[in-house]
């Protein structure tokens, strides 16, 4: 057991792990946010996407105990008193069905986002597709999922 | 998972110590593969030495005609990185077609190389490049590196610190990925350095990543898209599985050298 500190939503938060607990058990189990969704536990579908340090990363794939000290943010902590721009995106252009992949689409298209605006590169569907390789949907299609963060992309 | 005790260097030093302190140790570089391997109990170490904090083991820079990436520079910062774009973009066309965004985040160089996977993309890049691998004893050759599936010349417990690449004349690299593990089920690194032509297939090779004589010496002679179309390409020693016969993979690798050839 380890005990780790970090901030995940802005928040400070402390606590004793065992060394092999995974980001998403500590943030599902442990504080209890269970936004955070576990598809597939073997890196692939891209539900379980949470931002550390600003960067996307699969909280399946990705150990508590290595990040003390670092800053996590999940579906729950996108949300600043009103929707974020992606979240609303989603919801105006019916991005979703069951809803179960969205946390991941939502974490993954801020952070493409961000990534493109910081580059200077515009985010064109093509692209958007390419970028969302590491999200699984088994309801959509994926045609609603861009018009989506394309439609944020514009806003945020 | 089974449970392992974690640890954090902060020095190469420390790190060796806490290696050499338990029954099996495992170094983390960026966990990509590691992690989902103890997620399926096929593998267990009882200690692990994550060696990202260890100073001077991340970043790039160049001098003297070669890149130097260290060990822990995640795959996503060598695709955006500005120096290697300019010097090496075939580099960043590699690393950026790595898994997906959030892997990218992760995964890092060092951990791919020295965990050597027959279908792994880096190995092609450095092997056709005539790499430098640099370690906390010694610096191995690329052409010397490679062992095999999943199998270097790394000792137990020795960590690579860096890769030293000398920056090509041209070079590209064209991978037909496999879609759901986004892999390569074949991929060619093409580059023409100053100690000629060299050819690197990954994803292929029963024995993991090797160097195509032929596509070698046709491209040697005359760097073009239809010499390397003229080159016959052997199933013998390629892998077969559900996903490919080694018939298909021979003719990928046509294809593959082909489109780099085109690209650079
Ligand atoms: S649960 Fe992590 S990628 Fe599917
Ligand atoms: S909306 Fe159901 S999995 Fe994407």
């Amino acid at each position: 057991m380890t005990s780790i500190k970090m901030t995940v939503n802005g928040k400070s938060v402390e606590k004793e792990v065992a060394d092999q607990t995974l980001l998403s058990e500590f943030l599902r189990e442990n504080l209890r946010l269970t936004g955070t969704h576990v598809g597939c536990d073997t890196s692939q579908c891209g539900a379980c996407t949470v931002h550390v340090n600003g960067k996307s990363v699969k909280s399946c794939t990705t150990l508590a105990v290595s990040l003390d000290g670092a800053e996590v943010t999940t579906i729950e902590g996108v949300a600043n008193g009103e929707l974020h721009p992606m979240q609303v995106a989603f919801n105006d252009n019916h991005g979703l069905q069951c809803g179960f992949c969205t946390p991941g689409m939502i974490m993954s298209g801020i952070d493409m986002v961000n990534r493109y605006k910081a580059s200077g590169q515009e985010l064109t569907s093509d692209a958007i597709r390419h970028e969302l390789e590491g999200n699984i949907c088994r309801c959509t299609g994926y045609h609603n999922i861009v018009k989506s963060i394309q439609d944020a992309a514009a806003k945020m | 998972m089974y449970s392992t005790t974690y640890h954090k260097p902060a020095s190469i030093e420390d790190a060796i110590a806490a290696l050499n302190g338990g029954e099996d140790t495992k170094i983390l570089a960026g966990g990509q593969t590691l992690i989902a391997t103890m997620k399926q109990h096929l593998a267990a170490p009882s200690d692990l030495v994550d060696i990202r904090a260890i100073g001077g083991m991340s970043g790039i820079s160049a001098a003297g005609g070669a890149l130097t990436i260290g060990a822990a520079t995640t795959h996503a910062e060598v695709a955006s990185s500005a120096e290697v774009k300019s010097l090496c973009s075939a580099l960043c066309d590699l690393a950026g077609g790595i898994g997906d965004p959030a892997v990218r985040h992760q995964g890092t160089i060092g951990g791919s190389l020295a965990n050597n996977d027959p279908a792994a993309d880096y190995p092609a890049a450095i092997l056709a490049l005539g790499a430098t691998i640099k370690t906390n004893t010694r610096e191995i050759a690329a052409l010397d590196f490679f062992d095999g599936l999943f199998t270097t010349a790394l000792e137990e417990n020795e960590i690579i610190v860096s890769i030293s690449i000398p920056v090509p004349q041209k070079a590209a690299y064209a991978k037909f990925p496999q879609p759901a593990s986004r892999f390569a089920l074949v991929g060619v690194f093409v580059a023409q350095t100053d100690d000629g032509v060299r050819v690197a297939v990954t994803g292929a090779g029963e024995d993991g990543v090797y160097r195509h004589q032929g596509l070698e010496e046709a491209l040697g002679s005359n760097w073009s898209a239809s010499a390397a179309a003229g080159v016959p390409i052997s199933p013998d020693g390629l892998m077969s599985d559900l996903h490919g016969t080694a018939a298909y993979r021979a003719n990928l690798i046509g294809v593959m050298a082909k489109r780099a050839v085109a690209a650079t």
